[in-house]
């Protein structure tokens, strides 16, 4: 075969940085042309659009189109190589079942790009894979190749359009702002793709294990592909939940409403930001600060708590991860949620009320209870239920400081687990992608999307209503 | 009318305007209650991780003088660098042949041979290799090395382990031998001047019978452990060192907080450390490895180098992926949508976006990009990517905010002289905003730089001792590694780890501090 | 220098009574609520319109018709024939960019760039491609101020910025902004309402001197500027046209009693 090395070597090539610069210098010289081009009506009575603008419309016709065949290519690329690849295949593998044929593929491409002396023992490997990289390097020639006719097409069609009367201002303007909108676009994708992942994965998982089961199954060994209930996870979660909630909402409400209300503009300004650090702080910090300090204290209060009288001994596990620590700590990194949005509700409330309250003689306190907050109680309720969602979202507190073990126990001070605990456990480590084990990971993930889904949704509509009231 | 007049001046009146007035400071103080705590808990974590931290920013360093013998040190002969740069088991015999130089007694068993080396692990000779490696004119000559004091002992010589209750006996009136070989005394027995009654009370009071704790009597150089103490006498086990320095000392006695089984260290291991320390062998320094190294399974040599460079790279294609298509959409949205259906559920979708739970995207990474795409595991291109596009409704939502910060009036003016939309945008409204934009930006980056649970989910959590050389490669990064280390089963990972939360935070705080000040530099009232 | 002086000299050859600007049958509507009804008139080439009338009856709603403004309002729908220089500008074919290149604008409150001075005005020469060189643009640009009676007054200064002038100042440089890109027709929409009396009195000067050159259209509140200023005046009320003519006439003796109510302050 004519080339075979030639193509080989090409099959080496950094097909990343060499479709950037072939796009980069594309755009370069039909810009150049363009403006070129477009120089010589200057003065022309009429000119639409100034010099460059030619030089930008060019650019663009050369550049997109290329482009998208590049990207088909990164998308395409290996796939097509594959099953060329598979039709090359001698006769032997025909009867191999698709699982054993893909993982020898797999080894073909990672050998490929090993020294030649590391395989090159076997020889119908060493056949495979010289094939293999021979074809790579086809299939990169030719993405490049049609890439290059691509720029070259789109630059001579528009070529011929460029004019003294040609509107290429208006034609860029256009592009440009198709580009721009396939970046809004992208977060949409975004979503789509957050979504059938996951529902499709979530199916694949209940074509396996019934929908029933999983909801309301009260024991759950997933590592063992044993039993997928998920009850005591959604326990733990809400658990774990209740908490931080018990300790974000009063701290965040009476924070929010001292600073609004009472604090000094001077304290205000070092208190805030103060109170934000804390949002700030990496969730994976407020898990070591957990297993760090509060899990050990814990562990010593409920070994007191056994040791009262009236309790009976053992009543309190106080286990080193427990719930209590990841809920506590969990409601401290909650706070500045619950304080800051509560805090631009209670501002966003007219001060006309609260004068209305004063002139009847209310004390602050009397005016904050009973105007104010009534005012903004949705606000209010919207903070805290977007606490609620991240809060169930959470994970590297959990991970590190609740623990593995699913079960249904009215102790805090006791082992336990949640929703996204068991998704990392899942997914960490290498597991192959049809076992039921990696597919629930998928389902929980979809519960723990609806789940915070509607907390927000509600929380986002609440919160558009009380805007539109006091705007 | 005059009758609530005259109420207000009432008994019943008055008193109900002093519980008003409680209930009104009462409210005000749970509200100063609420920001203590939350304040507290902020002073309680910085202060709690930093303290651990510090501790990890220095460490104990063994001096060897070594003679660096050619056919131990340079297996391939001196002209092959590398080989003597890897010859790690080279250098570790000879640092075990200079430690059991310095105890010599250790040599009578298998076990406390073992125990010995322990006092350093075999990979703490890897600097050593590396420095004679680049001069290789050293070999054959004896040059002094430093290598890093196994974890637990350092640890316990920065008192992070136990207690120690320590006390000074008088000064050794006769010692009489118990025991000995060739070298001299192995067990002796003490009288001191003073009678050793201080001594029998505390141990008394440590409960050290009871609970099996172990003393260690030292006297320079030599240390023994106490094995019978009566008023004026005392027996002994020695250690390190000769029983001859105790002649004349003044020793000292350390009544360690834990028993022998409860601890990772052996009473001989302590024994040695405190000789060596005694001669000067053992000296404390900044512990530069910890910013230089990459990961290990030691914690003495484990670094944070190689997950820096991860975070590195994978902020790094985060931001390519984040910031561009961000403010795109934001000037899509703001300046160029229709008000249509669609830009609506655009908006609701973005909004919906920033709340989704970060582990969400690392499912989506997870099934899309590793599994469909079939990109590589654990590399900071899938890492950046799924941060990329959890980090793109954050600047989305705060590029509208700064673009729609900018007056209408501006774009008026500029369409008023003929600038077509695009370039009023473009020319005005976007450079105005760009200040705005990258403060949020910078936020929103430094956010996803402590982004822990997707990176679990592509598997950067995977062990990677090697600084990676592109975003292709198989790396981790900063907050994984604290989470990795957090796990670790070793007491010494504890500290490692509020210094690597210590070197996450200084990135952070940077990152914010640039856009704090990007803000006050370019902030504009209209 | 042919872009500076060829308009408006070609402006200034025509008869002053001409209709510059030829309105006929505007209406406009907002979503599904008509603000303007069934305008027509004539702007006369060298002279000065102010449109006159109480808030909200349209004024400025009528004037941004004349450049297209209003297409940058999503609710906004015109309707009718807008001609200038025989074409109709209102039609689809028409780049509203190139047409406010011609019909310049000027807005209540001054709205510099925060840029310099200089940036200010050369920034429209600059994306229309008006200059050839540097040589050129400094000289639009001096002309520019020359013209709203400001270079005096900025020529030291002209790399600080347009923001750090007076308002009064800051209006002028909104003006030779305007004219830099050499526009046929000035748009102005209550240039004076946010200046005090004196910046105004140096405004209303600088229109009476540029209606030499071009078609000036004015909104205004103040009758005594309306009639210091201009020299016809329409009157709006509630979205229709009640009465266009020669200034003295609509202010000395109006045909409508509405107008005559609204300039005798009965109303409005």
């Amino acid at each position: 075969m004519m080339g075979r090395e030639m193509l080989q070597a090409f099959a080496h090539l950094p097909m990343g940085w060499l479709a950037f610069a072939v796009l980069v210098a594309g755009g370069c010289l039909s810009f150049l042309s363009g403006r070129t081009a477009a120089a010589q009506f200057r003065g022309a009575k009429g000119l639409n659009s100034q010099p460059n603008y030619h030089g930008y419309y060019l650019a663009m016709w050369t550049v997109v189109p290329a482009a998208i065949t590049l990207i088909a290519y990164a998308i395409f690329g290996s796939g097509v190589t594959r099953s060329l690849l598979t039709g090359d295949l001698p006769d032997g593998f025909a009867s191999l079942d698709p699982n054993a044929l893909s993982q020898y593929l797999d080894r073909v491409r990672e050998a490929s790009s090993l020294d030649p002396a590391s395989w090159s023992g076997e020889p119908v490997f060493a056949a495979i894979t010289q094939r293999f990289l021979t074809l790579t390097g086809a299939v990169k020639a030719a993405g490049l190749g049609l890439a290059l006719v691509a720029g070259l097409a789109g630059f001579a069609f528009a070529r011929r359009k460029i004019s003294s009367d040609f509107r290429a201002r208006k034609q860029v303007e256009n592009g440009l702002q198709w580009l721009l909108f396939i970046c809004a676009g992208i977060a949409i994708a975004t979503t789509l793709g957050i979504v059938v992942s996951l529902f499709f994965e979530s199916l694949r998982f209940f074509s396996q294990i019934p929908v029933f089961s999983f909801l309301f199954g009260l024991e759950w060994n997933a590592q063992t592909e044993v039993d997928f209930g998920a009850v005591p996870l959604f326990f733990g979660t809400f658990v774990i939940s209740l908490i931080a909630m018990c300790v974000a909402a009063p701290i965040g409400l009476y924070s929010a409403i001292y600073l609004s209300e009472y604090a000094s503009p001077r304290s205000r300004a070092w208190i805030k930001p103060l109170l934000e650090v804390l949002a700030g702080i990496p969730t994976v910090v407020y898990g070591f600060f957990a297993i760090l300090v509060v899990a050990p204290l814990i562990q010593d209060f409920s070994g007191w708590l056994n040791a009262l009288p009236f309790i009976p001994d053992g009543t309190f596990s106080g286990s080193d991860k427990n719930a209590l620590a990841a809920g506590l700590v969990m409601g401290v990194m909650i706070i500045p949620f619950v304080s800051s949005l509560s805090d631009d509700v209670i501002n966003a409330v007219p001060q006309t009320l609260r004068d209305g309250a004063f002139a009847m003689g209310a004390t602050k306190s009397e005016t904050v209870k009973q105007v104010v907050m009534p005012a903004a109680l949705p606000g209010v309720i919207a903070a805290l239920l977007l606490a609620v969602s991240r809060a169930i979202g959470e994970t590297m507190i959990v991970v590190m400081a609740a623990g593995q073990r699913p079960q249904l126990t009215a102790d805090p001070t006791s082992e336990i687990t949640t929703i996204t605990v068991q998704i990392v456990a899942l997914l960490t480590g290498d597991s192959e992608f049809d076992s039921p084990k990696t597919l629930s990971a998928f389902a929980l993930g979809f519960s723990l999307f609806v789940l915070t889904l509607f907390f927000n949704l509600i929380a986002m509509r609440v919160v558009n209503r009380f805007r539109e009231k006091y705007d | 009318m005059t009758e609530t007049v005259s109420t207000t001046r009432t008994e019943r009146a008055t008193r109900r305007l002093k519980q008003r007035y409680r209930a009104e400071r009462r409210f005000k103080l749970y509200g100063q209650i609420s920001i203590a705590i939350a304040l507290g808990f902020l002073a309680l974590l910085v202060v709690s991780i930093g303290s651990q931290a510090i501790s990890a920013f220095s460490n104990h360093k063994v001096s060897f003088d070594l003679t660096l013998a050619p056919e131990t040190v340079a297996p391939n002969g001196p002209g092959d660098t590398e080989a003597i740069a890897e010859n790690v088991s080279g250098f570790y015999e000879l640092v075990r042949e200079d430690l059991l130089e310095a105890f010599p007694a250790a040599s009578q068993s298998r076990a406390l041979e073992t125990e010995l080396y322990g006092l350093v692990t075999r990979l703490a000779t890897i600097p050593m290799a590396r420095q004679t490696a680049d001069n290789p004119g050293r070999l054959g000559e004896t040059v002094t090395y430093r290598a890093v004091l196994s974890d637990d002992l350092d640890l316990y010589l920065k008192g992070a382990v136990m207690d120690e209750q320590r006390m000074r006996l008088s000064a050794v009136a006769a010692i009489d031998p118990l025991e000995a070989s060739p070298a001299g005394a192995t067990r002796f027995a003490l009288t001191t001047e003073a009678s050793l009654q201080q001594l029998i009370t505390a141990l008394e009071d440590a409960g050290a019978q009871d609970r099996g704790l172990s003393t260690l009597v030292q006297a320079g150089p030599a240390v023994a452990k106490l094995e019978d103490v009566t008023p004026g006498r005392l027996t002994a086990q020695l250690y390190a060192g000769r029983a001859e320095d105790f002649r004349g000392a003044v020793p000292t006695v350390r009544i360690l907080g834990l028993p022998e089984t409860e601890r990772n260290m052996t009473d001989h291991q302590i024994a040695w450390t405190l000789s060596l320390k005694d001669q000067g062998r053992i000296q404390r320094g900044l512990n530069w490895a910890l910013l230089t190294n990459a990961d290990s399974t030691y914690p003495e040599i484990a670094g944070v180098l190689a997950a820096i460079v991860g975070s590195v790279f994978t902020m790094l294609v985060t931001a390519s992926i984040a910031i561009p298509v961000g403010v795109g959409a934001a000037i899509y949205l703001e300046e160029f949508a229709p008000k249509s259906r669609l830009t609506g559920i655009i908006e609701v979708n973005i909004n919906n976006l920033a709340a989704v739970p970060s582990i969400v995207f690392g499912l989506l990474g997870a099934a899309v990009f590793l599994n469909v795409f079939g990109f590589p595991r654990s590399a900071p291109l899938v890492g950046g990517l799924v941060l990329g596009l959890l980090t793109l409704p954050t600047i989305i939502i705060a590029s509208r905010a700064a673009l729609r910060a900018v007056p209408p009036s501006i774009r008026d003016a500029a369409l008023g002289v003929g600038a077509s939309r695009t370039q009023a945008v473009f020319h005005h409204v976007l450079p105005l905003a760009a200040p705005g934009i990258l403060t949020g930006a910078i936020i929103g980056m430094a956010r996803a730089l402590g982004e822990t649970a997707p990176l679990l989910l592509i598997g950067m959590v995977a062990f990677v001792a090697e600084v990676p050389a592109g975003p292709a490669d198989e790396a981790t990064a900063l907050p994984v590694l604290v989470f990795k280390w957090s796990t670790g089963a070793e007491r010494a990972w504890e500290p490692n780890t509020a210094a690597a939360i210590v070197v996450l935070l200084t990135f952070m705080v940077m990152m914010n501090a640039v856009a704090v000040l990007l803000r006050r530099r370019f902030e504009r009232r209209w | 220098m042919t872009s500076m002086t060829e308009a408006p000299a070609a402006i200034a050859q025509t008869d002053p009574e001409a209709a510059k600007v030829r309105c006929e049958n505007i209406d406009v509507f907002y979503d599904d609520k008509q603000a303007i009804f069934d305008i027509s008139m004539d702007i006369p080439a060298r002279a000065v319109t102010a449109f006159i009338g109480p808030s909200g009856c349209g004024k400025s709603t009528f004037l941004r018709c004349i450049n297209r403004m209003n297409d940058t309002i999503e609710s906004a729908r015109v309707e009718g024939r807008i001609v200038i220089d025989g074409e109709n500008v209102n039609s689809e074919h028409v780049d509203p960019v190139l047409l406010r290149s011609q019909v310049g604008m000027v807005f209540q409150k001054p709205n510099p760039f925060p840029k310099s001075i200089f940036d200010n005005i050369a920034y429209g020469p600059r994306i229309h491609g008006l200059a050839q060189s540097k040589e050129e643009l400094d000289e639009i640009v001096e002309t520019s101020l020359t013209r709203a009676g400001l270079w005096e007054e900025v020529k030291d200064r002209l790399p600080s910025p347009g923001t750090g002038l007076s308002g009064g100042q800051q209006q002028r440089l909104c003006i030779a902004r305007a004219i830099a890109v050499s526009p046929e027709v000035i748009l102005m929409d209550e240039p004076c309402s946010a200046l005090d009396p004196i910046a105004t009195a140096k405004i209303e000067e600088l229109i009476d001197e540029l209606r030499e050159r071009y078609c000036i259209v004015i909104i205004t509140h103040s009758m005594q500027q309306a009639a210091r200023v201009s020299q016809k005046t329409a009157f709006f009320h509630l979205g229709k046209l009640i009465e266009f003519g020669e200034t003295e006439t609509v202010f000395t003796n109006p045909s409508d009693d509405r107008t005559q109510d609204y300039i005798t302050g009965r109303f409005g």
